[in-house]
């Protein structure tokens, strides 16, 4: 346990070793490695079907692995009992692709549960946090709706508000700009970097847009859906600059590998 | 309009050449390709196909499917096919179809599974299915626990909107179904009963059929199609919706925050609407007994007091509460079960209410039985 721990690193805040996932006896993919540093934006990069957000639902709890091990800190995740499983998870906040949001709740008692779950605040100190945090996505004024009266954006922010109710120390977001125009996939990129950097979060992003990839991506790792496995990892800029495997720099130049200067020139005017 | 034509014939150089005219359309009535197939297939010397289209009028996807078919079988026959005569649109589109390969082993293939294998794999489906039973029971006991003791966590409105949708809005159908029972135990009894004279016993046949049995079997099945299927549904839809692994991941107990208050409705409220069943039974009765069997509504009451006593009765709702729990069990289990799609929140729903009325069934047997022996 000390030896784990003295290996562990203090700036690192997830680690997963060696992950095999499966469905039966159907591999999705295997022999995933990789570390998510505190601080950083982390994107699980990958085509439609190639497991990223199975690879998601492995790393917070909800899938067990076929073989191999997810790291919080120095504990695992899947070798923890239930109740040590839920603290350590408690310590997360997921934005599920399509919001996930309590239908037959209101968007202020969506982000309230929580809170009043798993802290001793009353009533009003949690409708104030639960208002604060909505308006933080920008959805002030919008406590007394329910899900099903907002537009899916407004959906997905209200969600993002739920996953930081209890200010988590790591925010996993599935798709986030799947099914929102360019303009708000944007402001929901700028919305994961101020949080970010505000919050001090460690967040882990599973998409395969590449206009989400380049602006906001410090680290990632490529799912090779032929493959099976990662076939690589790095900061998606420098992926997109050194790597020579064909695969991968289709995925990052939407196939147009010759583009590849271009693209990595748009990337560099980004950053 | 223009006819579908096809001209084949062999030219000279061995080249096997297939020619398109006319209109190939869906609606419109082809020629038979069949022939031009067959002697692609049976001439070892051809030197391979040219199909063209120098006549050709209007054309759509079945002039293309078409085009497959010829192409396809010339590859089975390792014979290449050239499609340079076509339009440039048709040949654009081949080369999109052709484009990405079949994927090995993505073809389903028609496999017949052997009865015997169906069959076993019908029982171990049954016995998972059993298991996945006795542990949500287990689970459902925990959660009783920790709800005794205070720590079981879920939303009082939801609870009151439970027992209100369960409850209340239930009470309709069920003075309607439980006085046509009623009433229809009352004639049957009666036919037999008035040859002996005996028509006054028609008021403890109802009575004790009602409290007993009827109140709380018909009450339930009621319940099983309103609220067990509702309860299948409204979960599978919150599972498809990964709002299941919402609370899950916020550590939230699905089962103290889902299925407790459910249950919790339906064990007190099932007890509740037995009562009225069994009291609208015994109205039913007294409608026939006194309309067609000259009973005066006091004799009637008099027989039902003197015979149906409160074990009776106590009977009658410890069972609605009983069927209450299973069909709670039934539909929650259903609906967290269920699959990803819509279609899998509509057979959540079905097999909720089929697994809920066997339930019922099987347990009521039991219990009587017992009480039978018992002599109760």
């Amino acid at each position: 346990m000390t030896l784990e721990r003295a290996d562990a690193g203090a700036d690192e805040v997830i680690r997963v070793q060696d992950l095999t996932m499966a469905f039966g006896s159907f591999v999705i993919q295997r022999g995933l490695s990789f570390t998510v540093r505190r601080g950083e934006i982390f994107i699980v990069m990958g085509a439609s079907g190639s497991g990223k957000s199975t690879l998601l639902r492995h790393m917070i709890g909800l899938q067990r692995p076929a073989q191999g091990e997810v790291l919080y800190g120095a504990t695992s995740l899947w070798r923890a009992n239930p109740a040590k499983r839920e603290r350590l998870l408690r310590r997360t906040g997921v934005l599920f692709q399509s919001g996930a949001l309590w239908s037959s709740m209101t968007l202020a008692e969506n982000v309230s549960l929580p809170l009043g779950e798993f802290t001793r605040l009353n009533t009003r100190e949690i409708r104030e946090i639960a208002s604060l945090k909505l308006a933080l996505v920008g959805l002030a004024g919008f406590e007394d709706y329910y899900p099903s009266e907002i537009s899916g954006g407004m959906q997905k922010r209200a969600g993002l508000a739920r996953a930081m109710a209890l200010d988590p120390e790591i925010l996993f977001f599935d798709e986030p700009s799947a099914g929102l125009d360019p303009i708000s996939a944007k402001l929901l990129d700028d919305l994961i970097l101020s949080l970010r950097d505000s919050l001090g979060a460690t967040v882990i992003v599973v998409t395969h847009e590449l206009a989400s990839i380049f602006e906001i991506g410090d680290n990632s790792i490529f799912l090779d859906p032929e493959m099976k496995t990662m076939t690589a990892s790095g900061a998606p800029k420098r992926l997109l600059a050194e790597s020579d495997d064909p695969a991968l720099l289709n995925f990052l130049t939407r196939g147009n590998a010759a583009g590849r200067q271009r693209a990595a020139g748009g990337a560099t005017r980004l950053a | 309009m223009s006819a579908a034509t096809l001209d084949s014939r062999r030219l000279g150089n061995g080249v096997f050449q297939v020619d398109f005219g006319g209109n190939w359309t869906v609606g419109a009535a082809l020629p038979d390709l069949s022939a031009a197939l067959r002697e692609m297939g049976s001439s070892e010397q051809i030197g391979g196909v040219r199909v063209s289209a120098t006549k050709l009028g209007a054309w759509d996807s079945r002039f293309l499917a078409q085009l497959t078919h010829i192409i396809d079988h010339g590859r089975q026959q390792g014979i290449e096919v050239d499609t340079t005569g076509l339009p440039g649109h048709v040949q654009e589109l081949l080369r999109l179809a052709y484009a990405v390969p079949e994927r090995a082993g993505a073809r389903r293939g028609e496999s017949r599974t052997p009865l015997l294998a169906q069959f076993g794999a019908n029982f171990l489906a049954l016995l998972d299915d059993s298991r996945a039973f006795v542990e949500f029971v287990g689970l459902g006991t925990l959660s009783v626990g920790r709800l005794l003791t205070g720590r079981a966590r879920f939303r009082r409105v939801d609870l009151l909107q439970i027992v209100q949708e369960c409850g209340a809005m239930a009470l309709p159908i069920v003075s309607l179904i439980s006085l046509l029972v009623g009433l229809i135990l009352a004639f049957v009894g009666a036919v037999q009963l008035q040859m002996f004279g005996a028509q006054i016993y028609i008021a403890s046949l109802v009575g004790l059929g009602m409290a007993r049995e009827m109140g709380a079997l018909m009450t339930a099945i009621i319940v099983a199609g309103r609220t067990g299927a509702a309860f299948a549904a409204q979960l599978g839809t919150m599972n498809v919706n990964q709002e299941i692994d919402a609370f899950k991941v916020m550590g939230v107990s699905t089962f103290d925050f889902l299925v407790l208050p459910r249950m919790l409705a339906l064990i007190t409220m099932m007890p509740i609407l037995c009562l009225y069943a069994i009291l609208m039974g015994i109205v039913g009765g007294a409608i026939v007994a006194v309309s067609f069997f000259d009973i005066s509504l006091m004799e009637y009451l008099n027989e039902t007091q003197r015979v149906v006593r409160l074990r009776h009765f106590i009977i009658g709702l410890g069972k609605g509460a009983m069927f209450g729990v299973l069909i709670a069990i039934a539909g929650c289990l259903r609906g967290l079960q269920c699959g990803q799609s819509a279609a899998a929140v509509g057979s959540a729903a079905t097999s909720a209410v089929v697994t809920s009325i066997v339930l019922i069934v099987v347990s009521d047997a039991l219990v009587t039985l017992v009480l039978n022996r018992l002599h109760l």
